[in-house]
């Protein structure tokens, strides 16, 4: 006898598929997970940490976006703990290179800004960092400026799984790690980039944008690009 | 090869071994300081030496007192020599000279050792496997191909108590259990040697003094858990490794102790070993996986557990070199014999490399349960010059300080937790009283952001802050509100972290502040709190 496929997620009673993750499960359920790393679609990584939840039973927390449902499961998404460890996290973040919203093409239309907001950051406890960071133009249409990279690595997921370039990489290690194109030429003389504009359309924050948006003049369209990765979804289920 | 052929290899080359042995050590400590030198004088000279018939040279592995190299036991009567130059030959062929002064072999760095994975270490020639057999070795595959079923090496390994000496300390048996209960045919065993904790050599010393005692655990893992292939993972700063290791496999082939009719039992298992690139995260089983799979050797979310998920997705076992080199004696003389050595919950013996600010550096090997200061002190001679202890650090960059108070902790998973540091894969770091506990906090977390691989953004940004605020404190431009902001962070890293890298890494700060906090306050802008 399998036991039936139910959990709780925040006093909410869920009932899920087979290797469904929990992050799935809470935001059907309504409750709402902070990510960064993740993107409907994409392969999971559980990098940015932000979905960390408190499993009962474990002393560990778990990256929701790579912990697979299980029966009887109880998961706690909103504590004061886990609050305060996103806070600091997006601190980190916010510190670590140059992310200052006013002279940003991502203005107003970032996801690290939106969830700064959300989580009530007012200062950043932590010392910037400000490393200077070039800015790489040398593509007709984008533009990638790595003082905005938050290594999510949305770019180099959505660029090999779903368009098949496989453009992207990271290189590096720690804080010196850095997205390049190709083995690290300009993005322009790129042999492999197709200028399909998912990686742009992905970036989180304004470190991908297209040439000639100004500052705050960032708009997205992802409905395409989600279409495309159902699509695959359906696939990969049905091929 | 059958298995009665072991005792004909053995006895053969027992038989032709001369009266006289005069062993060199030839392994990276004394090679360092120019062991191939005096071994090739030592050679030279008996070449022309009325001895000549009655004598001869052996190159072996690690004698232990790394730090007095190079060594040369002569043997039968062990009279062993330190710091041997190549002028030293005729004396040491003739067995006497005045200037020569062989070491006290009855002093307690030597009679307080327990040799179970070192036994044949600094006897053996690493690069013959006649000698290795002729010393005992492959008998414990012997016993468990003739012997034992597969399920009952598992059982042993259970009931031994082993635990794995990479630093995590879980419990061997359940972990080879979990390999040998999947049906999947394709299975892997993975021996990590990858050891980049700075200050630690035992792994390395392991395997260049004795190589076949790894590789019978491993051929051992595979007939109890039915894996077929076996990886070496191993760094490529340490070509002398790499060399013996590829020997002893080619050797174990022609032997017929590896491929496919192990000892004539119709076993299939072979070694290869794989060549990392030298970062430290890549000894994370993970990364390890990642790269041996030619990825780039990044962690990944565990679960899956590499038993299950492994190495190009099948069940997987992944020990450590030291943990492999128990198992052939566990077979040899039984899981109750290993578990008598030890404590209740700490089983067997463990090996440490000793280095720093203490009289003899080198390698140990003490039963479970031995306290620190017995080692350091009564052992390794404490600091030189009658300088005191201020702590010693044990586990690296994922360890902590135990102050010298506290040095009658002995060295026990348990214990040694319960007083913020880890027995650790091996690794002790002897510091005196000069010692500045925040400089020392700020090496280590200087070590953990060079190689932390970048992934996480804790880990990666945090390790970056907290050494940042290490290095404000240490200029005594910090202030109490820095110390709170890397107590704040250290929480945050330890319990958010992707892999093992960041979530131990603030272990070095937490250890030095919860028992050297006055270190800190001192440094604090205004000074102490009065
Ligand atoms: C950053 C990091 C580095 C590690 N390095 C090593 C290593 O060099 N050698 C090792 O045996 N285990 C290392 N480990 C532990 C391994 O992940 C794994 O737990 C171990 O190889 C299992 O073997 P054991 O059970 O025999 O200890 C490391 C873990 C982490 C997180
Ligand atoms: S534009 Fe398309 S092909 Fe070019 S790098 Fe971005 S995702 Fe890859
Ligand atoms: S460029 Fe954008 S999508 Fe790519 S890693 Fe950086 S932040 Fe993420
Ligand atoms: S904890 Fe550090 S080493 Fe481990 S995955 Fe995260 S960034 Fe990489």
């Amino acid at each position: 006898m399998t036991a039936e496929r139910k959990m709780r997620i925040n006093d909410v009673q869920v009932k899920f598929e087979e290797g469904e993750t929990v992050l799935a499960c809470a935001r059907r359920a309504g409750v709402r997970i902070p990510t960064l790393c993740h993107f409907d679609g994409l392969s999971d990584i559980g990098a940015c940490r932000l979905c960390l939840v408190e499993v009962e039973g474990s002393a560990q927390l778990a990256a929701s976006c790579v912990t697979r449902a299980e029966p009887g499961m109880v998961i706690r998404c909103h504590t004061t703990r886990l609050a305060e460890y996103r806070k600091v996290i997006l601190e980190l973040l916010l510190a670590e290179r140059n992310h200052v919203c006013s002279v940003c093409v991502a203005n107003g239309n970032c996801e690290l800004q939106d969830l700064a907001t959300e989580h009530q950051i007012d200062h950043v406890r932590f010392d910037y960092q400000f490393p200077a960071l070039g800015v790489d133009l040398s593509h007709g249409q984008f533009g990638v400026d790595h003082n905005r990279c938050i290594l999510c690595t949305r770019c180099v997921r959505v660029c090999d799984e779903i368009e098949g370039a496989h453009t992207w990489d990271v290189a590096g290690r720690g804080g010196t790690s850095r997205v390049i194109t190709d083995l690290a030429q300009p993005w322009g003389e790129s042999q492999t980039c197709t200028s399909c504009g998912k990686c742009v359309e992905l970036c989180p924050t304004g470190a991908l944008f297209p040439r000639g948006t100004s500052v705050g003049g960032l708009v997205r369209d992802r409905g395409r690009i989600e279409l495309a990765m159902a699509h695959r979804r359906h696939e990969s289920c049905h091929g | 090869m059958s298995p009665d052929d072991l005792d004909g290899i053995a006895a053969r080359e027992n038989a032709s071994r001369k009266p006289i042995q005069i062993r060199c050590c030839t392994a990276a400590g004394c090679l360092a300081v120019g062991a191939e030198s005096v071994r090739r004088e030592l050679q030279g000279v008996l070449e022309q030496h009325p001895l000549r018939d009655q004598t001869e040279v052996i190159g072996v592995g690690c004698m232990r007192l790394c730090g007095f190299g190079p060594l040369v036991r002569r043997d039968p009567d062990g009279t062993t020599f330190a710091g041997v130059r190549p002028a030293d030959a005729p004396a040491i062929i003739a067995g006497q000279g005045p200037e020569l002064t062989p070491l006290d072999m009855h002093q307690p760095f030597f009679r307080n050792q327990k040799s179970v994975v070192l036994a044949n270490c600094g006897i053996v020639d690493p690069e013959r496997i006649e000698s290795t057999i002729a010393a005992g070795g492959y008998r414990g595959l012997r016993d468990a191909l003739t012997l034992h079923s597969p399920a009952e090496i598992v059982q042993f390994v259970t009931r031994s108590g082993l635990r794995g000496r990479g630093g995590a300390g879980y419990p061997t048996g359940v972990k080879w259990s979990i390999v040998a209960g999947s049906t999947d045919p394709n299975k892997h065993v993975i021996c990590n040697a990858d050891e980049g904790d700075p200050g630690a050599f035992k792994d390395r010393t392991i395997l260049e003094s004795d190589p076949h005692r790894v590789m019978e655990g491993m051929v051992i893992a595979g007939y109890a858990t039915g894996a077929r292939t076996g990886y070496v993972y191993v760094r490529g700063e340490h070509p002398l490794v790499t060399d013996r290791l590829q020997k002893a496999i080619d050797q174990a082939r022609e032997f017929g102790l590896l491929g496919t009719d192990i000892l004539g039992r119709g076993l299939i298992f072979d070694i290869e070993i794989r060549v990392g690139a030298g970062a430290y995260v890549c000894g994370e089983e993970t990364a390890l996986i990642a790269s041996i799979e030619g990825g780039r050797g990044i962690p990944h979310p565990r679960p899956p557990y590499p038993g299950k998920v492994g190495l190009w997705g099948a069940p997987t076992l992944i020990n450590n070199v030291e943990t492999y080199a128990n198992i052939g004696a566990i077979v040899e003389n039984g899981p109750d014999w290993y578990s008598a050595i030890g404590t209740p919950t700490s089983r067997g013996t463990k090996v440490f490399s000793v280095a720093g600010r203490v009289v003899r550096t080198g390698l140990v090997e003490v039963p479970m349960g031995t306290p620190l200061r017995e080692i350091v002190e009564v052992m390794c001679g404490g600091a030189p010059k009658g300088a005191r202890i201020k702590a010693v650090q044990t586990g690296g960059p994922a360890g902590g300080f135990v102050p010298e108070p506290l040095l009658d902790t002995p060295v026990d998973y348990e214990a040694m937790a319960a007083i913020g540091s880890i027995v650790g894969s091996g690794g002790m770091i002897v510091l005196d009283e000069t010692t500045d506990m925040v400089e020392m906090a700020r090496f280590f977390m200087d070590f953990c952001r060079d190689e932390s691989c970048g992934k996480c953004i804790p880990c990666r940004t945090g390790t970056v802050q907290m050494h940042g605020l290490l290095e404000r404190i240490g200029r005594r431009e910090g202030t109490r509100a820095d110390v709170l902001r890397l107590e704040l962070l250290a929480d945050v890293v330890r319990h958010t972290s992707l892999c093992g890298l960041g979530r131990s890494a603030p272990n070095p700060v937490t250890s030095s502040l919860r028992h050297f906090r006055g270190d800190y306050e001192e440094k604090l802008r205004g000074g102490p709190k009065s």
